[in-house]
């Protein structure tokens, strides 16, 4: 299922506890570091790089393709795919392989061939956005850096 | 715990719970003020992640704050937005904006009629530190695209002018602009959010003075840019957002921040280097006051609607410059930016010039004499000689502001207590100018 709501992608994170990234790189000035580092350092998510190119990043093992790393440790709650839009439908196909609940498109990797696979074997789909961002919506990360993260609640968080 | 649904809240709903939920820290329902210069951090490893800005969190309230951060998330809700930064005053949102996209060597184009405060900003101060901004006249749509260069950074407008109170054609504005490559900046301070939102016409960034409505009460200063997440900041155009800054290891914030990359240079550069933060205490001010906004800015319009009435029908006055009068030449611009009205401040003239002016402004018993607009409570100014009187007569006549002209910013006293003041100083004024 495609999933377009805000409550969608907060059940998504509630429940998820392992994240394979796909294109996770160990340069500290791309995107994806910062994503990898964030949720990495937020002790919730268990994260792994899948990345041919590395062996570690900051200590953690990289794994080169999902299926080295679904053989290991089973299949990963969350595919989070930093690659162009060119490769999303491999990792789709990869995704599927390994058994993965979700497969989450990060900005600007929008392929309909990729979503379609993926959304038909399904696993929930979320394209064109940011789990960091999104993650840090419903953690109060964003609203601790002035962004709107479109919440209204009179509940207390975490309560 | 089941997530709420999706839902557009209501522009009421949000002035009260945007931004404002109970403190996760305490269960506080009001927001509390967050009086601290600095934060701990949990360990040396979440030290270095703030610092790199790879996680989220308190460091110093120059950069940023859990009271300011409320008002700013609440502001960004309101304007329609994707974030806020807020500053120490309605200038200093503009200097922290201008300066998180240009720098010495660049250009600006803006409409000439603003803030007196504004035009010395631009046209003196900007321009000493190499920024070069040319002035146009309000909705000149063709002047407009002459003036923009191959360094011009941004386009800069107020949606109401002050004080000549003209309307600004934010959509033309804004399609000019980005047919052009650059983002259109609106000064929303005399609409407030609950008149208009800028971004809905295609603005790219709203800055505002806090000072007047959003606090309401004339008690703090303070200033607020909000952006809309919508421009495209690493196209080349900015290039302190899309080259490697070396006031950052030389991260490129278009491409490590995407549509966050000009709230975030913004913040953790010119914020951080510039340093006109909010304080927590104003942020306090500011949420109490957008609590109310909703309900005070529908009285402020009909308060002043029945003002400029009564100036209308007397004899004395020369002639009135409110947007929401019919004739008025920004009515039509009026209705379609401003449909709930066009703001409570504007300007006339009196027959017998400067010195029936004064002579009216000196006998007001109710109204309050001072350089400010927006307060709850009415006030009145003569700006040729106070807050436009540093500019030269070209600028002056530029920015339309007249030798007898009289701003008022009509507050929320009953409006037939207003009347009868007026109604007493006018006749004063004629008296003064037949002596
Ligand atoms: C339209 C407008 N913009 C900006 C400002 C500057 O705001 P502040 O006084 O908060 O710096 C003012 C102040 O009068 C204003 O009227």
């Amino acid at each position: 299922m495609i999933l377009t709501t805000v409550a969608q992608r907060r059940a998504l994170l509630d429940g998820a506890r392992t994240i394979a990234m796909v294109g996770a790189s160990a340069n500290p000035v791309r995107p994806s570091y910062f994503v990898f580092s964030y949720l990495r350092t937020r002790g919730r998510y268990t994260v792994a790089p899948i990345n041919p190119g590395i062996e570690h990043i900051d200590g953690v093992r990289a794994f080169p393709t999902l299926a080295a790393y679904a053989a290991e440790y089973g299949p990963p709650d969350i595919v989070d795919v930093f690659r162009k839009p060119e490769s999303a439908p491999e990792a789709a196909r990869a995704a599927i392989d390994a058994g993965a609940g979700a497969i989450w498109f990060q900005y600007g990797v929008i392929d309909a061939e990729a979503i379609a696979l993926a959304d038909a074997a399904g696993l929930d789909v979320v394209v064109d956005r940011c789990i960091k961002v999104e993650s840090a919506r419903f953690d109060g990360g964003l609203a601790m850096g002035g962004l709107n993260t479109g919440l209204i609640s009179a509940r207390r968080r975490g309560a | 715990m089941p997530a709420p649904a999706d839902r557009a809240f209501g522009f009421r709903t949000r002035a009260l719970h945007a931004g404002t939920p109970p403190d996760p820290a305490t269960g506080a329902r009001a927001q509390p003020i967050y009086m601290s210069s600095s934060f701990v951090f949990d360990s040396t490893e979440h030290a270095a992640e703030l610092f790199a800005l790879r996680t989220y969190g308190n460091i110093y309230t120059r950069i940023g704050n859990p009271t300011v951060a409320a008002f700013e998330e609440k502001m960004a809700s309101l304007e329609g937005g994707l974030g806020g930064v807020a500053t120490a005053s309605g200038l200093s949102a503009q200097l922290t904006t201008i300066l998180a996209l240009a720098q010495a060597g660049d250009h600006l184009v803006a409409t000439a009629n603003l803030y007196g405060g504004t035009i010395t900003q631009f046209a003196v101060t900007l321009k000493r530190m190499g920024i070069d901004v040319t002035f146009i006249a309000p909705n000149d749509i063709a002047a407009l695209i002459r003036a923009i260069g191959p360094s011009t950074r941004a386009v800069y407008t107020e949606t109401i002018g002050n004080p000549a109170g003209n309307v600004a054609d934010l959509e033309a504005l804004a399609t000019a602009a980005h047919a052009h490559g650059v983002p259109l900046i609106v000064d929303n301070t005399f609409a407030s959010p609950f008149l208009c939102r800028p971004i809905e016409w295609g603005a790219d960034i709203v800055v505002a003075s806090a000072t007047k409505f959003i606090g309401g009460h004339g008690t703090a200063i303070g200033g607020i840019i909000v952006e809309s997440g919508h421009f495209p900041w690493g196209s080349g155009r900015h290039p302190l957002l899309s080259t490697p800054s070396p006031g950052y290891h030389d991260m490129n914030f278009a491409e490590t921040f995407g549509e966050f990359a000009f709230l975030m240079r913004a913040r953790v550069e010119v914020l951080r280097d510039v340093g006109a933060c909010l304080s927590p205490m104003n942020a306090f001010l500011f949420i109490q006051g957008l609590e109310t906004l909703p309900f005070r800015m529908p009285a402020h319009v009909a308060n002043a609607r029945a003002v400029a009435d009564f100036l209308a029908s007397r004899a004395e006055v020369a002639w009135i410059a409110y947007a929401g009068l019919p004739g008025d030449p920004s009515y039509a611009l009026a209705q379609k930016y401003l449909p709930d009205g066009a703001g409570s401040i504007f300007s006339f003239g009196l027959r017998g010039g400067r010195t029936a002016g004064a002579a009216f402004i000196e006998a007001l018993e109710l109204w309050s004499h001072l350089a400010n607009v927006g307060d709850a409570k009415s006030l009145v100014i003569h700006p040729a000689s106070t807050t436009h009187g540093q500019l030269s007569d070209a600028d002056m006549t530029a920015s339309g502001v007249r030798p007898e002209m009289i701003r008022v910013s009509v507050g929320l006293e009953d409006a037939a207590d207003l009347i009868w003041d007026l109604d007493r100083a006018l006749r004063r004024a004629a008296t003064a100018v037949r002596a």
